[in-house]
């Protein structure tokens, strides 16, 4: 019952405010939803001791939905330690945005449509994570699909929220579209989507082949491929990237809660959570790590130009989730999870503190505009300095202990994809410390680029605002240290049970604790040294960054243009659409089938009645002729035809 | 060709028939001709009528006949007034000037 | 022998006035051509033995309608027109379609042959002439089995003259009508008036 509740209270509150929120206006919406949502949280704390850490997973049964001849699946709640440590991420970090919120929406008139949608993405995140079948975690998949779309185009009457909300749901719908496909196959191979059942005959179906596309391919491949397209889709990788940084357009307490610390996390809990049919395919764990590491490159390189603050956290999200991608890829799903979870907290820590700076700046993101502000908004540029050095991973902050392990696993795993991670993850640490630093200094730091008005406005968030920044700050900085042990450390097997399964063949995570000494000081060494390079450049040396733009103008450009992925997806895939659609509008619908139905059967009525109108010319005797001829063709008729 | 069966009467009636059909489309000096065309077929008709009424030895078709001229007989009287009504307004009665109706 | 001659006398002239009719430059003309039509057309009917219906044609047809189409020509006024305008323009197509459609009458009229039931279709068997008369004969059956068509006929021609009256009748401004209704409605109080005038003043 309790289970059960924690799960359902935001859906409640989702409701309540959202058919009643003209009724309870700003106070009573922000009172329902963020009490629920406190509620749920404090139960999501009961549940993680009493499943994860008092080892006692269970499902809760609800009713059954669909009942249609071979194909059954019910309505069920799964908790494990899985379930647990992503109900504390997803329940922890909402219930922190909501009370956040109530802060920075102030000023906004439309506050019960934001908090419903806000706690109706809880509840659609909650169901993902509590799912016990395909179904229902496509239902939740699907469901946060549209509160990030509300959510992004929250201001709607800006035309480039709309265009950004759009552009996320499109490109999830193609990773949705691999999913589905997925899920099918899933049916079509085992006859079931429940997932104890899936899972318990995957060992059986190792070997299994299938046909798709015409040829036979090995099953577990073909399915696990076509689920990580999905992940693909919803957690950003390279390839489904594009909508990420325009999904900056929300309201910065969105972009905190649903792109940085639950929505886009949903890929690697769902990999995770189907830990049991990548296992037996080599091939989908390989391509899960290269484009993982790959992400994880490349989002940094472009977050290394960018100037909009949010866009630079933004980049920084989707490496991170590289990070967790290739972590699973190698098989090591705990240190994977690991790394999900302290992510969640200084990750969602930086976009509230950069909300902060932007509520201090008037609304004012660009950073090359900011500058010289760390006095008077000391609280923010603390947090953000914690958050900073958590993701940096600079020893003892949470981001150290995840980070590392994840690079170690990618070391340890002794395959070729491996290495290719473990060197890009490499060169990613470095990079994700240097822009990190880049933005404290250009945003905090210097000569203030703001102008007048903006400067002299400049003011610390109230409490509302810093109170939550402050216990994800707890967070960023205990998190790592104290899940250490349980999560990939020597509690790993008890910690997590059943709930992800590892072949005994895949040690990576296993020799990730005995690699060499460099290996487990080399990221240490690349953060600290990537610190100082932001240092150099932006502190000491202001004018050198400018230079180097200039220098290398090409390459700058190609960076600051996200790799022009952008305009390789407008070329392939948006104009062609677009013209595409335009034909088939004006020539198909328009020329040929209008020109046939409608429009075409009209004129030529009207042609045929213009013409038959013209035989009343008005004259008797033109008349009388006309049945003159028509009494002789009918004389004739009868008289030769029909008569006889 | 001496003795005269209904032959010869149905193909008076036809000729008159023809002839009547003639005035109404051949003509266009003025609409009493047309009327007087008309008369002229009724009349082919009750030729026709009266010829097969004796032929066959029924006294329908006279009957019938005689219908018929009540009938034209009313329709010329109509057909007149119409004409003499709309000579007052348009002051013509030539068949080619009369298209008001033209659709 | 006689009868021969007289039928094709009758039908030649029936004939020749008839295309005179419909080519008669002078409207009169034509009017006095139809009438000689008819004239024949009794003569046939005489011929064949319905003298009633002949004398009617006479005093109907020519009595009646054809001496209304006189009054209407000569009371309209018109003017002789060109005959021979547009005439040619129809007169090919025109003349072959009335062509095929008198061939064709001709035709059904030569090959027709009489079916053996007709002698029990008969629905009013005419009685020898010895017997009774035509007109006789007639009589015996108009009042009494076509009565109803022969009152529907009476009201055609009812509404025809009620209809031709409405058509053409004109009132003319300025005609002092009397209206007898408003005549006899007036009231006294509405007319006259009592005064008391004192003698040797006016009113």
């Amino acid at each position: 019952m309790l289970y059960g509740l924690c799960i359902f209270l935001p859906l409640i509150g989702a409701a309540l405010v959202g058919l009643f929120g003209r009724f309870l206006k700003d106070k009573g919406a922000q009172a329902v939803t963020c009490g629920a949502m406190t509620i749920s949280v404090i139960l999501a704390i009961v549940i993680f001791s009493e499943v994860a850490l008092g080892g006692a997973p269970q499902t809760v049964q609800l009713f059954s939905w669909v009942v249609s001849g071979g194909f059954q699946v019910d309505w069920a709640l799964r908790f494990d330690t899985l379930t647990a440590v992503m109900l504390i991420v997803v329940t922890g970090v909402s219930t922190l945005v909501h009370y956040y919120s109530i802060g920075y929406m102030h000023h906004d008139p439309h506050n019960p449509r934001f908090f419903a949608y806000l706690s109706l993405f809880t509840f659609f995140m909650l169901m993902l994570v509590t799912s016990d079948n395909f179904l229902q975690l496509f239902f939740g998949w699907e469901g946060v699909g549209l509160a990030s779309y509300l959510l992004i185009g929250f201001w709607y009457k800006k035309p480039s929220a709309n265009a950004a909300a759009i552009k996320a749901f499109l490109v999830n719908r193609v990773g949705d579209f691999g999913f589905a496909l997925g899920i099918m196959g899933v049916f079509l191979l085992y006859g079931t989507v429940s997932f104890d059942a899936v899972f318990d005959a995957t060992p059986a179906k190792a070997g299994a082949t299938m046909e798709f596309l015409g040829g036979q391919y090995h099953a577990l491949t073909v399915l696990c491929l076509l689920l990580f397209v999905g992940a693909m889709g919803k957690s950003a990788q390279l390839g489904l990237h594009t909508w990420l940084p325009d999904a900056m357009e929300g309201p910065t307490p969105v972009s905190a809660l649903i792109h940085a610390a639950t929505m886009v996390t949903a890929g690697v809990f769902m990999v995770a959570r189907l830990s049991p049919m990548f296992e037996y395919t080599e091939t989908a764990l390989a391509v899960v790590t290269i484009v993982g590491a790959s992400t994880a490159f490349f989002a940094a390189t472009v977050g290394l130009c960018q100037n909009d603050i949010k866009r630079v956290i933004a980049y920084s999200t989707c490496s991170q989730l590289g990070y967790m991608f290739f972590a699973c890829g190698v098989s090591a799903y705990a240190a994977g999870i690991f790394h999900l979870f302290t992510h969640a907290f200084f990750k969602a820590l930086l976009f509230l503190g950069a909300g902060s700076v932007i509520h201090a700046m008037s609304d004012e993101q660009d950073m090359r505009k900011m500058g010289g502000i760390w006095r008077e908004i000391k609280i923010t540029y603390v947090m953000m300095w914690i958050g900073s050095l958590a993701l940096a991973g600079v020893p003892f902050f949470a981001g150290f202990y995840s980070k590392d392990i994840v690079i170690e696993a990618a070391f340890a795993a002794h395959s070729g994809v491996g290495m290719y991670a473990f060197i890009l993850g490499m060169a990613a640490a470095l990079m994700t410390a240097f822009y990190s630093w880049r933005l404290i200094l250009m945003t905090f730091h210097g000569e203030s680029r703001a102008d007048e008005k903006t400067h002299a406005h400049v003011h610390e968030s109230p409490k509302i605002m810093t109170v939550p920044l402050m216990i994800l700050a707890l967070g960023a900085v205990f998190a790592g240290w104290l899940g250490y042990d349980l999560f990939v450390g020597e509690g790993m097997k008890e910690f997590w049970g059943s709930a992800l399964l590892v072949l005994p063949s895949h040690t990576a995570l296993h020799d990730a604790h005995h690699v060499p000494l460099w290996v487990k000081v080399g990221p240490i060494v690349l953060g600290l040294a990537g610190i100082a390079l932001a240092y150099w450049l932006y502190m000491f040396r202001p004018q050198i960054p400018a230079m180097l733009a200039e220098r290398f103008g090409a390459l700058y450009r190609f960076l600051l243009n996200k790799w022009y992925f952008d305009e390789l997806y407008d070329r392939i895939f948006v104009n062609p659409a677009i013209y595409l659609g335009k034909a088939l509008w004006k020539e198909g619908d328009g020329t040929l089938i209008d020109g046939l139905g409608p429009d075409g059967v009209s004129g030529a009525i009207r042609n045929l009645a213009q013409r038959a109108s013209a035989l009343q010319t008005g004259y008797v005797y033109h008349y009388a002729f006309a049945m003159l001829i028509g009494v002789a063709v009918l004389v004739s008729i009868y008289l030769f035809g029909l008569g006889g | 060709m001496l003795e005269i069966g209904i032959g010869h009467y149905l193909t008076v009636a036809a000729i008159l028939f023809t002839l009547g059909i003639f005035g109404i489309f051949l003509n266009r000096k003025n609409v009493i001709i047309i009327l007087m065309s008309v008369e002229l077929i009724l009349l082919a008709v009750n030729i026709n009528l009266v010829s097969f009424s004796v032929f066959l030895q029924d006294l329908t078709g006279q009957i019938f006949a005689m219908l018929v001229l009540t009938v034209a007989a009313a329709e010329g009287a109509i057909g007149l007034a119409i004409i003499v009504v709309y000579f007052r307004n348009r002051g013509t009665i030539a068949v080619e000037d009369i298209n008001l109706m033209k659709g | 022998m006689i009868a021969a001659i007289a039928f094709y006398c009758f039908a030649a002239v029936a004939i020749a006035s008839a295309v005179m009719v419909i080519s008669a430059r002078n409207p009169v003309h034509s009017v006095l051509f139809l009438i000689l039509t008819f004239f024949n057309a009794a003569g046939l009917f005489v011929l064949i033995g319905a003298e009633f219906i002949a004398m009617i044609l006479i005093v109907v047809y020519v009595g009646a309608v054809a001496v209304l189409f006189l009054f209407v020509v000569m009371m309209l006024d018109i003017r002789f027109a060109e005959l021979r305008e547009g005439f040619m323009q129809y007169l090919p197509v025109g003349g072959l379609i009335g062509l095929i459609l008198l061939v064709e009458l001709i035709m059904v009229g030569g090959s027709w042959a009489l079916s053996p039931a007709v002698e029990k279709a008969r629905a009013f068997p005419a009685p020898p002439v010895d017997q009774m008369t035509n007109t006789h004969a007639i009589g015996q059956i108009l009042y009494t089995d076509y009565i109803y068509l022969f009152q529907g006929a009476g009201l055609v021609l009812l509404v025809a003259m009620i209809g031709a009256i409405v058509l053409t009748l004109r009132t003319r401004d300025g005609v002092k009508k009397q209206k007898i209704a408003q005549q006899v409605a007036r009231r006294p109080e509405d007319t006259v008036e009592l005064h008391d005038v004192q003698t040797g003043s006016g009113v």
